[in-house]
């Protein structure tokens, strides 16, 4: 079963931010690769994934960003983790999830 | 304190993944939560989850993450990899190792296209139930042996999730082969009671079919109380055996072409206690059938036979198998009498009700009755046994619905109960 969950995105010419917020810790999470996969296929060359209500990120989140970071190296496209709490940045760096986006404070 | 971090992320994963197993309920979403877990807990960039068949010999794809629309759904092993992977157990397979297995030769350009790096067979209480396999992790590096560790731990927890959920479809599958069995025997015991009402049929050569009738007009009463379908059914196998004493009865008193003296009347008379005898020892799925044999005389006034109980004494199946029986010997000719027009039939009913017949049996009876004269069922039963000439008879509307308006709907007698 697939959860439908909006999830809050602004455009602006080839970028798109898609606004994490709380679910990416659950299987709702999916939504917000859906929402990257759909910026992409629509020709955003840059997606940024903002984390300003995103306090925590747990396993399946960072299962679900690898799946926005696999969906964009196959279209070409930049991601961009923007907003993201200090523990969350040192929690990707452990993971090596920086070695395939840039953070942005 | 880094590793601190990546023990205390890890550890969340496997807390999640365990109760994840334990409680979700959909399988579906289980799978896809459990592979989530696994490939975010070590940030591995992609991986899927198979469950293995082992009728068919193959993987079935349950869930894939990064793999590509191109990767197979359905990968077939053969006996070596069957026993390659049962020899390995729950342990990680490296693709260097895998290499040699015959199912990696025929699916390699699919693993080395998307880096799967290892396969891990789920092999629980010796049994292989699926296969995970990993592509690489985001930070580049190779598996380390702590990677592997917890790869294992979370992969039998996930193990475990597709040996029970088979092991559930399982239990299903014999439950409904188990109802199927049920539904043959229950056949079986409806086909060997008609056969036996047939058999007590034939002894007596006036009232050809009287069982089966009784039955049938039985069970047309049950469905009009509103009995539920295993009710219904019990009671139409209390008609068809009511009268399995008469089997002990000589024919020549059955069969005597007049009426039969006082006896002869006697030895009819302890038909229906034989019957109990016959019914009682054995195992019928429905418990009253051998009390519908037995006190299908009596009377709710007390004057009937063996016993002369009085209305509440009276089993309600019996009641019911009573009328059915007693409408029957009305509507059949015999050997010394006619059988009697509708309209008669009908007003000894209405007459009797709460003398002989429980009114609110008379009013079903007419009920359903009323329903098929006037088309209101499709079903032909009272038809099929009357024959339609006698259900058309002039005036039995009227006459059908002065006999539901003129019973009380209980006698003061009557004790209505479903039990």
């Amino acid at each position: 079963m697939r959860v439908n969950t909006t999830i809050p995105v602004k455009t602006d010419g080839e970028t798109a931010t898609v606004f994490a917020g709380d679910y990416l810790n659950k299987l709702s999470g999916e939504a917000v690769e859906r929402e990257c996969r759909r910026q992409i296929e629509a020709g955003c060359k840059t997606i940024v994934v903002n984390f300003a209500e995103t306090e925590i990120v747990n396993s399946i989140g960072i299962s679900i960003l690898l799946g926005v970071i696999d969906a964009a190296a196959d279209a070409g496209a930049n991601i961009v983790f923007s907003d993201v709490n200090d523990d969350t940045i040192e929690l990707f760096q452990m993971l090596g999830v920086t070695n395939h986006v840039l953070i942005e404070g | 304190m880094e590793n601190q971090q990546k023990l205390i992320h890890t550890f969340g994963a496997l807390a999640e993944l365990g109760s994840e197993i334990a409680h979700k309920q959909n399988f579906q979403e289980m799978i896809r939560t459990s592979l989530h877990l696994l490939l975010g807990s070590l940030a591995i960039m992609r991986g899927g989850v198979a469950r293995y068949s082992r009728f068919g010999h193959e993987l079935n794809m349950l869930v894939v993450r990064g793999l590509g629309d191109d990767f197979p759904l359905s990968l077939s092993l053969c006996y070596e990899d069957e026993r390659q992977f049962l020899t390995n157990g729950l342990n990680v397979i490296e693709v260097s190792q895998a290499k040699a297995l015959p199912f990696f030769q025929v699916y390699d350009r699919s693993f080395e296209k998307k880096h799967v790096e290892l396969f891990i067979p789920l092999v629980i209480r010796g049994e292989i139930v699926g296969v995970i396999m990993l592509g690489e992790k985001a930070n580049g590096e190779p598996y380390n042996s702590y990677d592997k560790e917890v790869i294992c731990a979370m992969a039998r927890h996930i193990g475990v999730g597709i040996a029970q959920r088979n092991l559930m479809a399982e239990l299903e599958r014999r439950d409904e082969q188990n109802r199927e069995l049920f539904d043959n025997l229950r056949m079986t015991y409806k086909d060997t009671v008609k056969a036996f009402a047939t058999a007590i049929d034939c002894k007596d050569k006036y009232t050809e079919g009287h069982s089966v009738r009784v039955g049938r007009y039985t069970e047309i009463i049950a469905a009009e109380l509103g009995w539920n379908t295993e009710q219904t059914e019990g009671a139409a196998v209390a008609g068809y055996l009511h009268d399995v004493g008469k089997l002990t009865v000589e024919s020549k008193i059955i069969n005597a072409p007049y009426r039969i003296n006082a006896k002869e009347s006697a030895e009819l008379n302890k038909h229906p206690a034989v019957g109990y005898e016959i019914l009682l020892p054995i195992h019928h799925p429905y418990t009253d059938v051998p009390l519908a044999a037995k006190y299908h005389h009596e009377r709710l006034d007390g004057r009937g036979y063996p016993d002369g109980l009085s209305d509440r004494e009276i089993p309600y199946i019996a009641k019911i198998v009573n009328l059915a029986d007693s409408f029957d010997a009305m509507t059949t000719d015999r050997p010394y009498k006619r059988r009697r027009p509708a309209n008669e039939v009908i007003e000894d009913l209405q007459r009797n009700a709460g003398k002989q017949f429980a009114p609110e049996l008379v009013t079903a009876f007419c009920q359903a009755m009323l329903k098929e004269v006037t088309g209101e069922t499709k079903q032909r039963k009272f038809r099929r046994s009357l024959g339609k000439e006698y259900m058309e008879a002039e005036g039995i509307v009227p006459l059908l619905q002065n006999a539901m308006n003129g019973i009380s709907p209980t006698s003061s007698l009557t004790l209505v109960s479903l039990d």
